[in-house]
């Protein structure tokens, strides 16, 4: 059991004990372990280390520290820089949840249900590894390679994730059939990136991995008129939400079926992007 | 050990008044016991094996590893059951340990005892059995044709009512297929409880329940013991909604104890207690309505099949209220209802807070609706049309004797002018905190159902109380075996004691099974009737002793005394006296309380199988985002027939906690069960309302009509607002959708799809 | 096997924990091993608040808390809430209120709001009702819970 007050003593403490297990809020993994599915013996506990619960903007670049919590990122200061994120976050569990869930905890855990992971997906986040060895750089697409599956190596944590700040108006919408505290059934965000003339779309809990609706997203991108303002018709939204339900992989589950979860998308796109566009159109 | 004791002494109102909770300070500040925080310095902790397959042959357990697992002081099979190795509440017809076969997932295969839960969890592991798995039965449509799931035989039981002439045919008929999907009543508080042997061979068990008694006397068999060697002392109950009226871990706890000599301790996990109670019994439901072109009744046709599971528990309770209140109330001069409930293999099905009548009430609510629109008539209006009145007969050939004001209920509460404005934050829309819906995606339904149910037991069950009362120095100390389980007797006991006996103090004494009868059960909204008699009656005989002794003593007449202030007082001056002081000697009365009897229903279903009814309206408005299927409900209106309010707070929180279960069944509540398997046994996946799902509940009107018989006119309050909360919601679904919707819960699926596309 | 003993301060008591297993959550620990069952236990999985407590006075579920990574934090259970001054407002609101049935809920609900008074004195019904939609009941429907709330705020809310 090492309480880490330091990222060395953490990453140290990991590569004494590679197969140790990692605790920052605990709200995923003390679900496992309380139904006796999961044994802990050597624990690594990142709660205490003063870099993880930091967050700091340099330039268009927002750095979180991998153990802010979700209640922090509902905060206004962060809700105003990366809006989809704060909203994302504020459907993660309950408020005592959000007290202790993290921002890394929720990549670590990697399940496609994951409410952070769509945003940090349209956001191109890149996240910072770190062992005794080295520190490494890995987009979150990537960090996770399947459901509940990442390349996280063993004696390794995340430390960070940076996001860029976006010019332009954002959406995270998600679907569940219980007004507060549920897991996900489909999820959606949806950023504007004025300078890039982008617009990203990234979908969650219909695909095991992080999904990102390129071919949407072009189409989009495409038919928007950055320079007037002036909203494409409603044919373009259409053809947009068909192309993002296209896009999803959904699986029949107790929580809902494929056949739902791909309507649920094409709905969110829908919705989502004549928001954004309401707001693009009102300089 | 833990305090059990819930005395508690109060100076607080009588009857008719805001009297609080004498465990209610207890339970704010987390000193109140339930019976997960029951300790004991010797304990051991026990644990249950579950069959992991929904219907299989055993053919072996083998214990050897488990029980050399360290820290395990007992293993225990079915060929360890000491006494009867079967138990149940009607019928004895569930294994307390499978020994051959195993008929539902999570049946109970064998128990251990450890001194630590990790060594419980490991033992438990460390069991093999070998299993041959089997087809399960899991369709309750064709059980009758299937492999008996268990000796008794695939039919629990069938009623087939027939009311009144058969060949009338009405000018209008419409008709329907409904079904309801199984509910939990997942109580917050997990199964859990103590034994603790003595040295005589007895046993003391500490256990949340329903029913001491029933408990007591299905332990003792089980045990082989005599009853009196069973004492059974109530543990805190973190609610109960009829999931605890059939026994759990009570014996599994008496035979570890026994085989130990330890004290034993067992808590349920939220995925065991899914597994380790009965739920409310899906139901499949067709039926056909006929009425005249005014609107009037004239007959209804139903088939009702119910999923009993894999045992019977209160089975044939809960299908006779099916059938004998599957029109509702109103009046219906012909009736043909067929209701039966079979075994599965599926999780066995028993008691939940409406019993039987929140199916129907669903199906024939939605017929009610229907039929109102084939009349081109207001579906209020067709309600109070038909509405069941005083000395009117039911589908039972019974007649109403008490008081019925169905009319006043529809009335009170279609009038209420609705309140809820349109949602301005988009957590107030539906989907809540995901922010799903704009204004533009919503549309707005509204809708009424009413429903009814019986009170107390029926079809000539022997339905008694028992409670004493004893009178020294002014304080009144109650005795009573009935379970509270949060509903709050134990309040209105106090209110009850104060009233009759015009006493300050009241002290209640621990629910036990030690020292007094059986109060009966916690259930069928029965309590304040029949436990509340029992005490009004018990104190009754204290007043009376008193006032005679003190007549006799004083030489004063006995009918000129009455009790006021503490005092008793002499209406014609010259004689008062403080009641602490009146009498030397203790007075003490003990009662034991009967409802009129009742009868079983004959080979037509006709009889007067009932006591007394309630009845209950609600009101539901929702918006629905149509689109993706999801529901707010925004607003439920109740007008509830109640006899009397005895107690208006605690009125209110059985109306408002009441609807909640009812708006979950409409909205989310379902046990996904496939192939016999639970598939959501957690509070992750099984979801129940949270603050934002649940809307705020608007009481129309309590209708105070006095019951004769029941104490102060007071009827049981505790069951009826589940029963139309549910109906009304859905119907307020489909007002916004325009669709059929004739499952709950309405999923989105439902909505979203109503060809059934996915 | 078990952990090397650790300290836990728990309304503001220093209690020593021996030979707790591994994984063992702060709830057992509150409960079985320190004699603190005010926290509930009711699913273990974080969805139901019954366990509701604070840690350096935020509101988490004391289930999904490994008890041996708490060391060092200040623990408030609900025990820790009334202490000698009697009940707090919101306890005595409850009470009044008529937000108690069975109880169970009823200890983690307290310490969410006395939480959320604390932030917010006068919190409007819908914050009310965010702010506790992490603890089920399944007793009361809400709606006395919700009038206790507006009666404690009344009464002056998260200060006591």
């Amino acid at each position: 059991m090492t309480i880490a007050t330091s990222l060395e003593d953490a990453c140290a403490a990991l590569a004494a004990e590679p197969n140790s297990v990692i605790v920052a809020g605990g709200t995923d993994l003390m679900v496992e372990v309380n139904r006796g599915s999961r044994c802990v013996e050597n624990v690594v506990a990142l709660d205490r280390i003063p870099e993880l619960a930091d967050w700091h903007l340099t330039g268009d670049e927002l750095r979180f520290g991998a153990g802010v919590t979700f209640a922090e990122i509902c905060e206004p200061e962060i809700a105003a820089l990366v809006p989809a994120l704060a909203q994302a976050a504020r459907t993660v569990g309950s408020p005592q949840i959000r007290n202790a869930a993290t921002l890394g905890g929720n990549i670590a855990t990697a399940s496609p249900a994951g409410d952070s992971i769509p945003v940090l997906a349209a956001l191109d986040a890149v996240l910072e590894l770190r062992s005794t060895e080295a520190i490494r750089e890995v987009p979150v697409t990537e960090f996770i390679t399947g459901v509940k599956a990442t390349c996280l190596m063993p004696g390794e944590l995340i430390e960070a994730v940076r996001v860029p700040v976006l010019d332009g108006p954002q959406e995270f919408c998600k679907v569940g059939t219980r007004n507060a505290m549920v897991i996900s059934v489909a999820s959606l965000a949806l950023l504007v990136d004025r300078s890039a003339r982008r617009i990203r779309v990234a979908l969650g809990s219909v695909s095991p991995i992080p999904l990102r609706a390129s071919e949407a997203e072009d189409h989009a991108s495409g038919h928007l008129d950055w320079d007037s303002g002036v909203q494409p018709g409603p044919e373009v939204v259409r053809e947009f939400a068909e192309l993002v339900a296209g896009s999803a992989n959904p699986i029949d589950d107790h929580r809902g079926s494929a056949a739902y979860r791909r309507h649920a998308v094409r709905v969110l796109a829908e919705r989502s992007l004549t928001r954004v566009l309401n707001r693009v159109s009102s300089p | 050990m833990t305090d059990l004791a819930t005395s508690e002494r109060t100076v607080a109102p009588r009857i008719g008044e805001n009297a609080p909770r004498p465990d209610g300070v207890p339970k704010v500040v987390g000193a109140f016991a339930f019976s997960s925080d029951l300790h004991h310095d010797r304990m051991l902790w026990g644990g249950t094996l579950r069959s992991t397959h929904s219907s299989a042959r055993i053919r072996s357990v083998d214990v050897s590893t488990a029980v050399a697992v360290t820290g395990v002081h007992a293993v225990l099979v079915s060929d360890d059951v000491p006494g009867q190795k079967v138990f149940g509440l009607e019928y004895r017809d569930q294994p307390v340990l499978a020994g051959d076969v195993v008929r539902y997932e999570g049946e109970p295969v064998a128990i251990v005892a450890a001194d630590h839960p990790e060594a419980v969890r490991m033992a438990l592991e460390a069991i093999v059995v070998d299993y041959e798995v089997l087809v399960p039965v899991v369709d309750p449509m064709t059980v009758e044709e299937a492999e008996p799931v268990h000796p008794d035989g695939n039919l629990v039981r069938r009623i087939h009512l027939r009311h009144g002439n058969q060949d009338v045919v009405g000018d209008v008929q419409v008709e329907g297929t409904y079904e309801v999907a199984m509910q939990d009543q997942a109580f917050l508080g997990p199964e859990s409880g103590m034994a603790v042997p003595a040295d005589d061979g007895s046993i003391d068990l500490y256990v949340a329940t329903q029913w001491l008694h029933s408990d007591r006397d299905q332990v003792a068999d089980c045990m082989g013991l005599d009853p009196e060697k069973v004492r059974l002392t109530l543990a805190g109950v973190g609610g109960a909604f009829g999931a605890r009226e059939d026994l759990s871990l009570h014996v599994h706890l008496c035979m570890l104890a026994r085989h130990t000599g330890r004290p034993v301790k067992m808590v349920y996990s939220r995925e065991e207690s899914f597994h380790g109670h009965v739920h409310r019994h899906p139901a499949q439901m067709w039926y056909r309505h006929h009425a005249d072109r005014d609107g009037t009744l004239v007959r209804v046709e139903a088939h009702l099949i119910l999923d009993g599971g894999a045992y019977a528990s209160s089975s044939s309770a809960v299908i006779a209220n099916a059938t004998c209140f599957a029109a509702g109330p109103y009046r219906v001069p012909s009736a043909e209802i067929d209701g039966a409930v079979v075994r599965t293999n599926n999780p066995p099905c028993g008691a939940m807070r409406g019993f039987g009548a929140v199916q129907v009430c669903f199906a024939h609510e939605a017929q009610m609706d229907r039929l109102a629109g084939a009349l081109g008539m207001d579906p209020v209006a067709l309600r109070l049309q038909n509405a069941l009145v005083p000395g009117d007969e039911l589908l039972t050939g019974q007649t109403i004797k008490g008081t019925a004001p169905v009319a006043e209920v529809i009335r009170t509460c279609a009038d209420h002018p609705p309140g809820a404005s349109m949602a301005v934050d988009p957590l107030e829309l539906p989907g809540g905190a995901g922010r799903t819906a704009d204004p533009e995606h919503v549309v707005r339904g509204e809708a009424f159902a009413l429903g009814f149910k019986n009170l107390l037991f029926s079809e000539g069950f022997d339905d008694f109380s028992e409670a004493s009362c004893r009178l020294a120095g002014g304080v009144a100390t109650i005795t009573s075996a009935c379970a509270e389980v949060g509903q709050g007797f134990v309040t209105l006991a106090q209110q009850i004691a104060r009233e009759v006996l015009g006493v300050d103090e009241v002290v209640l004494l621990p629910a036990s099974t030690a020292g007094i009868g059986s109060a009966g059960s916690t259930s069928a909204s029965r309590q304040t009737w029949m436990s509340g008699g029992a005490i009004q009656e018990a104190c009754g005989q204290v007043r009376a002793q008193l006032l005679e002794h003190l007549a006799a003593e004083h030489g004063v007449d006995a009918d000129d005394l009455v009790i006021a202030d503490g005092r008793v007082v002499s209406m014609a001056g010259g004689f008062e006296v403080d009641l602490a002081k009146a009498t030397t000697e203790p007075i003490e009365a003990s009662v034991v309380f009967r409802h009129v009897p009742t009868l079983p229903l004959d080979e037509n279903g006709q009889g007067n199988a009932h006591v007394s009814f309630a009845f209950s309206a609600h009101r539901a408005i929702v918006d629905v985002d149509v689109e993706l299927g999801l529901v707010k409900v925004v607003e439920l209106t109740t007008s509830q027939d109640v006899g009397r309010v005895l107690n208006p707070l605690q009125t209110v929180g059985q109306l408002e906690g009441g609807a909640a279960q009812g708006v979950g069944l409409a909205v989310m509540e379902e046990v996904l069960v496939q192939e016999g398997r639970i598939r959501n046994p957690s509070f992750t996946d099984y979801l129940v309302p949270t603050a934002l799902d649940m809307p705020p509940v608007e009481i129309a009107a309590l209708i105070e009509q006095a019951e004769p018989g029941a104490p102060f006119g007071a009827k049981g309050i505790g069951e009826a607002p589940s029963i139309s909360s549910t109906a009304a919601v859905a119907a307020a679904i489909r007002n916004a959708t325009g669709l059929d919707l004739p499952r709950v819960p309405v999923r989105p699926t439902d909505i979203v799809f109503p060809g059934g596309t996915a | 096997m078990s952990t090397d003993p650790f300290i836990l301060e728990v309304n503001g008591q220093s209690h020593e924990v021996a030979d707790a297993h591994p994984g063992e959550s702060l709830l057992r620990v509150l409960r079985e091993r320190l004699r603190l069952p005010g926290s509930k236990n009711a699913c273990e999985e974080g969805e139901c608040g019954s366990c509701t407590v604070l840690l350096d006075g935020q509101t988490v579920c004391s289930c999904l808390v490994l008890a041996s990574t708490a060391v060092g934090r200040q623990i408030t259970t609900i025990e820790g809430l009334s202490g000698d001054g009697g009940l707090s407002h919101v306890q005595q609101a409850f009470v009044d209120a008529g937000a108690v049935q069975c109880g169970f809920c009823t200890p983690g609900l307290i310490v969410s709001i006395g939480s959320l008074l604390e932030s917010d004195p006068d919190p409007s019904e819908l914050a009310v009702r965010e702010a506790i939609s992490g603890n089920l009941c399944r007793c009361t429907g809400y709606g006395r819970v919700v009038e206790a709330v507006h009666l404690a705020a009344t009464r002056g809310g998260g200060s006591k």
